[in-house]
């Protein structure tokens, strides 16, 4: 009682001395972990294959853990910029060990994932967010289970199996991969190593080696029973998509747990607008590709915060939730979720979401 | 010929022999120089990365160093060498934060970065004006009316007669000792900003109308004076009294620092000011135009510039409000190209003469216009 009196004085003291800081952001100064934000230590690069790379990361005391399968983004600075992106969790959760790991595959032109690649050292810091995401183990951990994955779609599904083997359970599992070559396939031996396991069934589709891609005959063939399997599915959209049609028309859609990847944006053409939902307000109209997202707000009877109207002040900052937007100044289109754009120059690209 | 911000040839001809300025730019002229500062800015963003990102966090870095040095030689303040360093250090990272980091960081000129806490819309300074307040007097009143009398409150501030436009009252009478006043107490000037103190004299606004307005400054206010004159005193123990002198004295250093620099921006010699009537359908290059006009640089070293914030840069800053300010010395490059080219005036000087010609006109502004400046004033 005493102690914990003490200690929120001492905190209360350090915040009027940091003031307007905060005491965190003068202990940083010291050892990047210790800011206020979460952020996480790089201590260890792991090369799978020519073209995926495992990262180790050390989160610092802000991090809530993470459920093996489960989403956790991060917070890259390529050229000073930061970008976020998600990675699936695939190490097994570990009692009082915080680290955690995540695969990164080379995305064609991916400007995040070539850095992470190619630039990203040990010892490097980045920022992260809490993990999320229910693509779990199910809780019930007598339950059969089918993985259906395909190239850097089988990271989630290597965290739950890790999971399991770590904490002894001798689960029924079924998994179908599919990469296009062996040289392609992360985790390759430790795959291997696990369908020696009792209970484990592995299959693996080399399809640029004569393996076949996903159907319903493939997967009756291997795996018999899969109507009574709690199914979990991750890759290209391609296979996504003949999964869940596949799980829809058999009525079992309850029983398949999806994992996207970064959704494909679709291309806008030029100087189109869009449909602009307004996320708090909880409403949406149409903006066109050459009128300001404030004005497109006003004429839809809000009245969001601004000042210059004319790009100067930044009083009328808000974050961009989903979607592009045009600069109307230079008419480059940019944009990802979580950036803040100015609403007064900005305009639709395309559907956007906004959190006035 | 056309007037350059859409006056009648009567306006201009008076704003001419008034500023003596070559204002005779065609519309097509201005629109064109529009373009070519458009580009200019085009160019440097394209080329903003890693190089920007590393200075200002270095730059914040030292700033929050220098603090804790100069916070820590202060417990040490009994010995006056110990005093005065420490006293030097905490007001050149005032200084810094306010300027080069705070100011610019909340004109969104590093939101580019997406960092969160680097970022405008959370940046809070080492100032008794809240940030919110100060994104609206400042970064909308200031940069988007720059030097329009009666918009702009940068113009005097309230309390000072800093145009010929505006109207001499005997209250002027008393500007050189306000001047003083506003320059020491510099922060809370700026605090008071939204005051419309100059209302207030005049009964157009009743004190009960500004009691919202100044509880949230009461709140910044509170912190920041606890900060500065209770808690690091108490902790000092004995050497309360040093401690607390040290953070008065850092706090007036910075006033005085940041009004120089402030007021060298918009009031030296030469530079125009404008009244509503001359910005009424301004287009973008005239308003790149006025922002040009109605600002003067401060000639000076590296150092100079970065103690400024680098505001010794004030014609591209209020070109290019949120360009991160350490490529305004390579933007200054093309600016001036473009004014030679388009015959306009860049007023670039040393801080003696800016500042000096400042005081002057604080001086001559106590006083009545002269009949014949009134004459072409009003004409
Ligand atoms: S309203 Fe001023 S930047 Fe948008």
């Amino acid at each position: 009682m005493a102690s914990s009196l003490l200690n929120s004085s001492v905190t209360r003291v350090s915040q009027w001395l940091a003031s307007p800081l905060r005491p965190r952001q003068y202990l940083e100064l010291l050892n990047p972990l210790w800011a206020e934000q979460s952020c996480g230590r790089i201590e260890k690069i792991q090369r799978e294959t020519d073209n995926a790379v495992t990262l180790v990361i050390r989160p610092n005391h802000r991090w809530q853990g993470a459920v093996s399968g489960q989403y956790v983004r991060l917070g890259v600075d390529v050229d000073g910029v930061r970008h976020w992106r998600c990675y699936s969790v695939n190490s097994a959760q570990r009692p009082g060990d915080e680290t955690f790991s995540v695969t990164v595959g080379r995305v064609n032109g991916g400007r995040v994932s070539t850095y992470i690649q190619d630039t990203l050292r040990v010892g490097d810091v980045i920022a992260l967010d809490k993990a999320m995401g229910d693509f779990v183990l199910p809780t019930d951990a007598t339950a059969k289970l089918l993985f259906i994955s395909a190239g850097t779609g089988i990271t989630p599904m290597m965290g739950m199996l890790r999971s399991l083997r770590d904490s002894g359970i001798a689960a029924d599992v079924t998994h179908l991969h599919f990469a296009p070559t062996e040289k392609d396939c992360i985790y390759f031996n430790e795959l291997n190593d696990f369908a020696r396991r009792p209970g484990f069934n592995l299959h693996q589709s080399l399809t640029r080696e004569g393996g076949q891609h996903f159907d319903a005959a493939l997967l009756d063939n291997v795996c018999p029973d899969w109507a009574e399997r709690k199914a979990y599915v991750c890759g290209p959209e391609g296979l996504m998509n003949a999964v869940r049609t596949h799980w829809q028309n058999n009525e079992l859609s309850s029983q398949l747990c999806e994992e996207v990847f970064q959704p494909v944006r679709a291309e806008v053409p030029a100087g189109a607008g869009g449909t602009v939902l307004f996320w708090n307000a909880g409403s949406s109209t149409e903006g066109a590709g050459d009128k300001p997202l404030l004005e497109v707000a006003e004429n839809a009877g809000l009245l969001p915060k601004h000042g210059c109207r004319m790009g100067i002040c930044q009083e009328c900052v808000v974050t961009l939730r989903e979607g592009q937007v045009r600069d109307l100044a230079t008419g480059e289109v940019f944009g990802e979720s979580g950036e803040t754009i100015r609403i007064c120059v900005c305009a639709a690209a395309g559907n956007v979401t906004i959190d006035l | 010929m056309n007037a350059p911000l859409h006056m009648t040839d009567e306006q201009l001809k008076s704003m001419t022999e008034r500023t003596g300025l070559p204002l005779y730019l065609s519309d097509e002229q201005v629109e064109q120089f529009g373009k070519e500062i458009d580009e200019v800015r085009r160019r440097i963003m394209s080329t903003v990365g890693e190089r920007d990102a590393r200075y200002i966090h270095k730059v914040i870095k030292a700033q929050r160093w220098l603090e804790i040095g100069g916070r820590g030689l202060l417990f040490a303040g009994i010995l006056p060498p110990a005093w005065l360093a420490g006293t030097a250090m905490l007001g050149v990272a005032k200084i810094l934060e306010n300027m080069e980091i705070g100011h610019n960081v909340m004109h969104g000129q590093w939101d580019w970065m997406r960092d969160e806490q680097i970022h405008s819309t959370s940046w809070e300074w080492d100032n008794v004006c809240p940030s919110s307040d100060w994104k609206h007097s400042h970064n909308h009143m200031h940069h988007k009316w720059t030097n329009v009398v009666g918009m702009d409150r940068d113009v005097g501030y309230g309390i000072l007669r800093m145009s010929e436009k505006q109207e001499w009252s005997p209250f002027y009478l008393g500007q050189p000792i306000w001047n003083l006043f506003l320059a020491v107490f510099f922060e809370w000037g700026v605090a008071l900003h939204d005051l419309e103190a100059e209302k207030l004299r005049t009964g157009e606004k009743s004190l009960k109308d500004t009691v919202p307005f100044l509880k949230g400054v009461w709140k910044k206010v509170r912190k920041q004076t606890l900060k500065d004159y209770v808690i690091f005193p108490l902790l000092a123990g004995p050497f309360f009294l040093p401690v607390l002198a040290g953070n008065f004295t850092a706090n007036i250093i910075r006033n005085l620092w940041a009004y120089m620099i402030i007021f060298c921006g918009h009031f030296p010699e030469d530079v125009a000011d404008f009244t509503m009537e001359e910005v009424k359908n301004e287009t973008k290059g005239g308003w790149y135009l006025r922002q040009m006009l109605g600002s003067a640089n401060i000639k000076g070293s590296k150092l100079m510039h970065i103690m400024s914030g680098n505001l010794s840069h004030q014609i591209e800053h209020h070109l290019f409000p949120d360009m991160p300010s350490n490529r305004y010395a390579e933007a200054s490059e093309h600016v001036q190209k473009i004014c030679e080219k388009y015959g306009l005036p860049y007023n670039s000087h040393g801080l003696g003469r800016q500042f000096g010609t400042t005081l002057a006109k604080v001086m001559r502004l106590s006083l009545p216009n002269k009949k014949a400046a009134r004459e072409t004033v009003t004409a």
